[in-house]
């Protein structure tokens, strides 16, 4: 008993606020001290310092901005494409009842195979250079911006429509102040969604179809030549811009969707 | 893959960044067939004639010699392969294999994901230390992870079993964590009036009240595994559902690509369903309470 509450207190004494940094630095710690004692000679094990330098070098030399823009690039287009044919396929869907009832069930089965095993027949159709990888980010992008904006459509309340009708509101109106606002956070999902899928199906894309210049080009390179500090670097930046994407999204939405929070707060 | 933000998943907030895609219309659908179920025959019909068309019309392209063969194998083609590759027994030899690594490493990633993600929603303290480097960890995808436990573990079955492990465990441990996080403060403390054992109180409140959250998580983890399992095998595999869609590929024989994106259709299908079942079947408690 009284050993436990020893070990509370130990671990009660970092203040909240440092506790976060307290595996991560004790990890650096071990991970420098093992490598330092030199007890494996592996050429797997590498210092922090070498991934530190890797990193610096890519920076200075641009290899790391040539790899990135080329990555970030594809992204985009693949996004752009994906994202608008999915945005007119789900506003399809949810506006007539007929369309989603003829090729609602065919979408639904359609998503359940899994994006990746697209890759092999994209490549057939479009080669291995950035047609195949864009297209198959389109398709990323596509699924989750459908079925969101089918869900933002099927949840405008019926009433608002109701009203709308009342006082003779043109389509055009009905769409640009009921509809869209209505269903403005369930599409802000499926494009936020569509993003994070976007980057994914981009590094993937890039492994599989392997040719040019890219993050994912990085990662098999440094694999390929047992380069341990490149591929460690490679993946701290694929988690950076991932949780870059998702800052850039979350500071838009607040923007866009700040009307949300003050009606509710004015009730 | 990588929850950057994290956040429940789940119906109620389908806002989780990197959830497979909400399933809510497909819910919709479930709630009018228990309403009546003569719509759903009517929605059923309803269902095929766009398939049957584009099919019909992707047969008669082949036919009338608009596509060669060679790019878009004709859908009785790829039918004929599909039955053939069954018959012969190398389908189900490919998807064993797979599913083997499938429940393996999703057996992984669910009892570390069950026991971090508990562990995270019952000690405050625990979380504090653990939960900013579980973030940093998730936000790399199992993509990203990927060429680097290649030269740890080498492309052998542990490549296969630690990727999807990854890949279920993220959302298992979130989800278990926000679960019992967000169990009503009342039935706590009625617990509490009651003079509830600390046992007593985890076994007959917190994971009660966190079983759909929980659930949640762990169907988004097998959603994830059964990804993650497709990539691995795409990039590092001699055996398996996805090596038969690479195999086909470098043989350009597209008709047995097309046959195996079937196969893996199917299964996901399949589990899908089979995890909407077990859910309701699993919560049918809280149905007399709505």
């Amino acid at each position: 008993m009284s050993s436990v509450n020893v070990q509370r207190n130990v671990f009660h004494k970092v203040p909240p606020r440092l506790r976060g940094w307290v595996l991560p630095v004790l990890i650096l710690a071990v991970w420098w001290a093992v490598v330092a004692s030199g007890a494996s000679d592996s050429p797997l094990l590498v210092s922090p310092l070498a991934v530190w330098q890797r990193g610096v070098g890519q920076v200075v030399s641009g290899e790391l901005w040539v790899a990135l823009s080329a990555s970030l690039w594809r992204m985009a287009w693949g996004f752009g494409i994906g994202s608008s044919i999915g945005l007119a396929v789900g506003a399809l869907l949810g506006w007539s009842r007929w369309a989603e009832r003829l090729a609602g069930p065919t979408f639904h089965t359609l998503k359940q195979i899994s994006l990746f095993a697209w890759i092999p027949m994209l490549s057939m159709w479009f080669g291995l250079g950035d047609a195949a990888k864009i297209a198959f980010v389109a398709m990323a992008a596509f699924f989750p911006v459908v079925l969101n904006t089918l869900e933002g459509l099927r949840s405008v309340p019926r009433e608002y429509l109701e009203v709308a009708r009342v006082y003779e509101f043109s389509v055009w109106q009905t769409l640009r102040r009921v509809v869209a606002p209505a269903a403005a956070p369930s599409l802000f999902t499926g494009i936020q969604l569509s993003l994070i899928y976007s980057w994914l199906a981009t590094l993937g894309a890039e492994y599989l179809l392997a040719s040019g210049k890219g993050i994912g080009n990085t990662l098999i390179d440094g694999r390929e030549h047992f380069w341990m500090d490149l591929v460690l670097f490679g993946v701290v930046v694929v988690g950076l811009v991932g949780f870059a994407l998702n800052a850039l999204l979350a500071a838009l939405e607040k923007r866009l969707l700040a009307w949300r929070d003050s009606t509710i707060a004015r009730y | 893959m990588a929850i950057p933000a994290l956040k429940a998943a789940g119906p109620s907030s389908p806002t989780h960044p990197l959830e497979p895609l909400p399933d809510l219309p497909a819910r919709r659908v479930a709630a009018a067939r228990t309403k009546a179920s003569w719509t759903w025959a009517g929605r059923s019909l309803w269902a095929w004639p766009f398939p049957l068309a584009v099919l019909a019309l992707w047969q008669l392209s082949a036919i009338w010699g608009w596509v060669p063969e060679q790019v878009l194998p004709p859908p009785a083609a790829v039918f004929k392969v599909f039955g053939e590759l069954l018959a012969s027994g190398e389908l189900w030899d490919h998807l064993r294999i797979s599913m083997v690594r499938v429940f393996a490493g999703f057996g992984i990633g669910l009892s570390l994901g069950l026991l971090l993600g508990g562990a995270m929603g019952l000690s405050p303290t625990f979380r504090d230390y653990v939960f900013p480097l579980f973030k940093a960890f998730s936000q790399v995808p199992v993509i990203g992870w990927l060429p680097l436990l290649i030269l740890v573990v080498g492309i052998d079955e542990a490549l296969k079993f630690l990727l999807i492990a990854k890949a279920a465990l993220v959302p298992v441990a979130i989800n278990t964590c926000q679960g019992i996080q967000n169990v009503p403060n009342r039935l706590v403390e009625v617990a509490r009036v009651y003079g509830f054992t600390r046992w007593q109180m985890l076994r007959k409140v917190v994971f009660p009240a966190a079983t759909a959250p929980i659930w949640n998580g762990v169907r988004y983890g097998l959603t994830h595994a059964w990804l993650a399992l497709v990539v691995v095998e795409l990039l590092a595999s001699s055996e398996g559902i996805g090596f038969l869609i690479v195999y086909g590929r470098q043989l350009f024989q597209l008709d047995v690509v097309l046959a195996a994106v079937l196969a893996v259709g199917i299964v996901g299908f399949v589990i899908d369903k089979l995890l909407a079942v077990s859910e309701a079947w699993l919560l049918r408690w809280r149905k007399p309470g709505l």
